[in-house]
């Protein structure tokens, strides 16, 4: 327990200094929101509407550094995070829970089969070592080193284009309303199989690879000899002692993919133009949306921080090893 | 019900197959009596380990049973071949009766599970129907008996010493009152108090419950002490059988002399530590004839020539057998 709250204080801590980080350096860029602003609109907004602009973005000039340190954290308390620039003037939360959603479904789902998938088929080609799985496995390591992107590109220019039943980009069919509903649901489904696809079968392999080492590794200690010896079954011997044992490293590695779902796959989501934070966070680059890359790296960087402790209970709950009475 | 638990007949193992294997044990006859306890001593690689991972299946690959039968007797029931079992059969034999306390005491127990968990399962494992009631209350006793704190139940095995880990291996060894138990090197991760400790608590559980024991070790002064008999072992065979008082009093094989004059005796004259002088066979490349003539001090001219079968020596003692030159077998066997 005391471990635990160790973790939490110190992921609070890094919290802390990733958001100060956060709040320092687009103060640090030269230029401000409203600069760019105006140069978008090529001079067509009046002095009061600048005025008014600036004491929105927070940039009023009779606040010091400090004032506006205070404010920013005030401010992200309640959950604002500023507007954005290119969905102006939608509020930067607004936009990233637009597109959250997208990302978490697609890139979540993904990397939580591919990692059950990986696993269990790691655990197979481990334990028996030789049979067909072991045959697969060359194969998987050739597709693991293949970029994301890339293998997305092969798939776009494979499987979609006129009359394909892929579509090639976007979430959903266009004039179609988000809904829970018969209409949408089919659509965003198909929408989501190219780049699910892209993803699974370029992050499953790792899992195996690594799954089955670590199998292999474990079915030669004294323990699983032990299991045999005592009679027990082959499936017990399997699951409850070897693959029990082998699958800490591999949990861990999955609580820290968690953490890289909302941002790790930026460049699918661009090549496939889905409607998620990658892409959102594409835009903002292009469009110098500060706000809106800042709330972004916000939201990566709590979720990196959260599967970060996520890893470790996990950990703690798995190897009794690291727990300390 | 036979006087004997375990006949081993002409068995031999090796590792890999083809012209490229290793023969670790060769053509090996040993018989496990009723409630004895049977020394097996020799250098390191000298097969004592495989011999008994080929005897209960458990060899890693690549090692093979090449030939040979293990008789089991069961209490009640027919002698089966263990090295035919079928696989289900082969289970419930583990175990129930044969169990094994293996080399390593740190590491015979899964880290991550409680120790009431791997004591558990195998009693589950065999008696499907026993109650959960039971077989914790079984599992209680079984610490007790070894000496451990019941409420240890519910460590997990980094939370115990070495000389408890390897405690509670010998508390599952007799979970399910097996009539045999093989002891691998059961105390060789541990110090010398913990050592006689734990010998000390196997004499006396070997006397209340009655299994016989397989005590496999390179430490000859611990069986002299511990064992009824004594079996020595050299390149994969056995070289010397002896009831432990005979064997130590008048060994016949330069091997087990050599073996014997490698520690100090407690009482009686000093004498010079002697060793053994050279190094183990290499088992890829063994010398032609009895497998000891490169070291031997009293090798002769049969002795690199023709292999000395395993026989009662000459003069005629039964309850020996020695395979050497010196002490041809009283009728001479061809092989």
């Amino acid at each position: 327990m005391r471990f635990l709250l160790q973790r939490v204080a110190f992921y609070l801590f890094t919290a802390w200094a990733a958001i100060t980080l956060n709040f320092f350096i687009p103060r640090l860029v030269p230029g401000d929101p409203v600069q760019s602003l105006i140069s978008r609109n090529q001079g067509r907004i009046s002095a009061d509407a600048i005025a008014s602009l600036r004491v929105l973005f927070g940039l009023d000039s009779d606040r010091n550094l400090w004032e506006q340190y205070v404010a920013y954290w005030g401010q992200l308390l309640h959950g604002d995070l500023g507007l954005s620039f290119t969905f102006f003037p939608a509020p930067v939360s607004q936009v990233i829970g637009d597109s959250l959603p997208w990302t978490v479904g697609l890139v979540g789902v993904t990397t939580v089969v591919s990692f059950l998938l990986g696993t269990a088929l790691g655990v197979g080609a481990g334990w028996r070592r030789g049979s067909w799985i072991d045959g697969l496995l060359p194969a998987t390591t050739f597709l693991s080193s293949i970029p994301y992107f890339w293998l997305g590109l092969v798939a776009i220019a494979l499987f979609a284009g006129p009359g394909s039943f892929f579509p090639s980009s976007g979430g959903y069919e266009p004039g179609l309303v988000p809904a829970f509903d018969a209409y949408f649901l089919p659509s965003a489904l198909q929408h989501s199989i190219l780049p699910a696809a892209t993803i699974l079968v370029s992050s499953m392999s790792g899992w195996i690879l690594s799954m089955r080492n670590m199998m292999v590794t474990v079915a030669s200690e004294d323990y699983i000899t032990v299991a045999h010896a005592k009679g027990l079954s082959e499936r017990r011997v399997a699951l409850s002692y070897a693959a029990r044992n082998a699958l800490l490293p591999n949990v861990s590695g999955f609580a820290l993919s968690l953490g890289f779902i909302v941002g790790g796959t930026l460049l699918v989501e661009i090549v496939f133009s889905y409607p998620g934070l990658g892409f959102q966070l594409f835009q903002a680059v292009g469009a110098k949306d500060y706000p809106l890359m800042q709330g972004i790296f916000l939201i990566i960087t709590i979720s990196v921080l959260v599967a970060n402790l996520l890893a470790d209970v996990a950990y703690l709950l798995l190897d009794p090893r690291t727990r300390k009475s | 019900m036979s006087d004997q638990v375990l006949e081993i007949r002409g068995l031999s193992v090796d590792y890999g197959i083809g012209a490229d294997a290793v023969h670790a044990v060769r053509d090996v006859d040993l018989t496990l009596h009723r409630g004895e306890v049977l020394g097996l001593a020799g250098e390191s690689g000298s097969g004592k380990s495989t011999l008994a991972y080929g005897l209960t299946r458990l060899l890693p690959p690549p090692g093979v049973v090449s030939g040979g039968q293990v008789i089991y007797h069961p209490v009640d029931g027919p002698p089966v071949d263990v090295l035919t079992l079928s696989p289900a059969r082969l289970r419930e034999f583990r175990w129930a009766q044969t169990s094994i306390v293996f080399q390593g005491a740190m590491n015979s127990l899964n880290p991550v599970h409680k120790v009431s968990t791997q004591l558990l399962d195998v009693i589950k494992a065999h008696e499907p129907r026993s109650t959960a009631a039971g077989r914790r209350a079984r599992a209680r006793d079984l610490l007790r008996l070894v000496g451990i704190a019941a409420d240890r139940l519910d460590s997990y095995p980094h939370q115990l010493s070495g000389g408890m880990r390897q405690r509670v291996m010998i508390a599952m060894a007799l979970a399910l009152e097996p009539q045999l138990v093989i002891m691998d090197e059961p105390t060789t991760a541990l110090d010398v108090v913990m050592q006689r400790q734990i010998l000390g608590q196997l004499a006396e559980l070997r006397e209340r419950l009655g299994f016989a024991v397989l005590f496999i070790t390179h430490d000859l002064s611990l069986l002299v002490e511990f064992s009824d008999r004594i079996a020595i072992m050299y390149g994969g065979r056995i070289v010397e059988e002896a009831p432990a008082a005979r064997l130590y009093a008048a060994p016949l094989h330069p091997y087990t002399e050599g073996l014997l004059h490698s520690f100090p005796a407690l009482r009686g004259p000093r004498r010079e530590l002697a060793g053994i002088p050279g190094s183990p066979p290499d088992l890829r490349a063994m010398p032609a004839g009895c497998a000891f003539h490169p070291r031997c001090p009293k090798a002769f001219a049969p002795c690199d020539e023709r292999v000395p079968v395993l026989g009662p020596p000459e003069g005629g003692d039964p309850t020996r057998a020695v395979a050497c030159w010196l002490h041809p077998p009283v009728a001479p066997l061809s092989r």
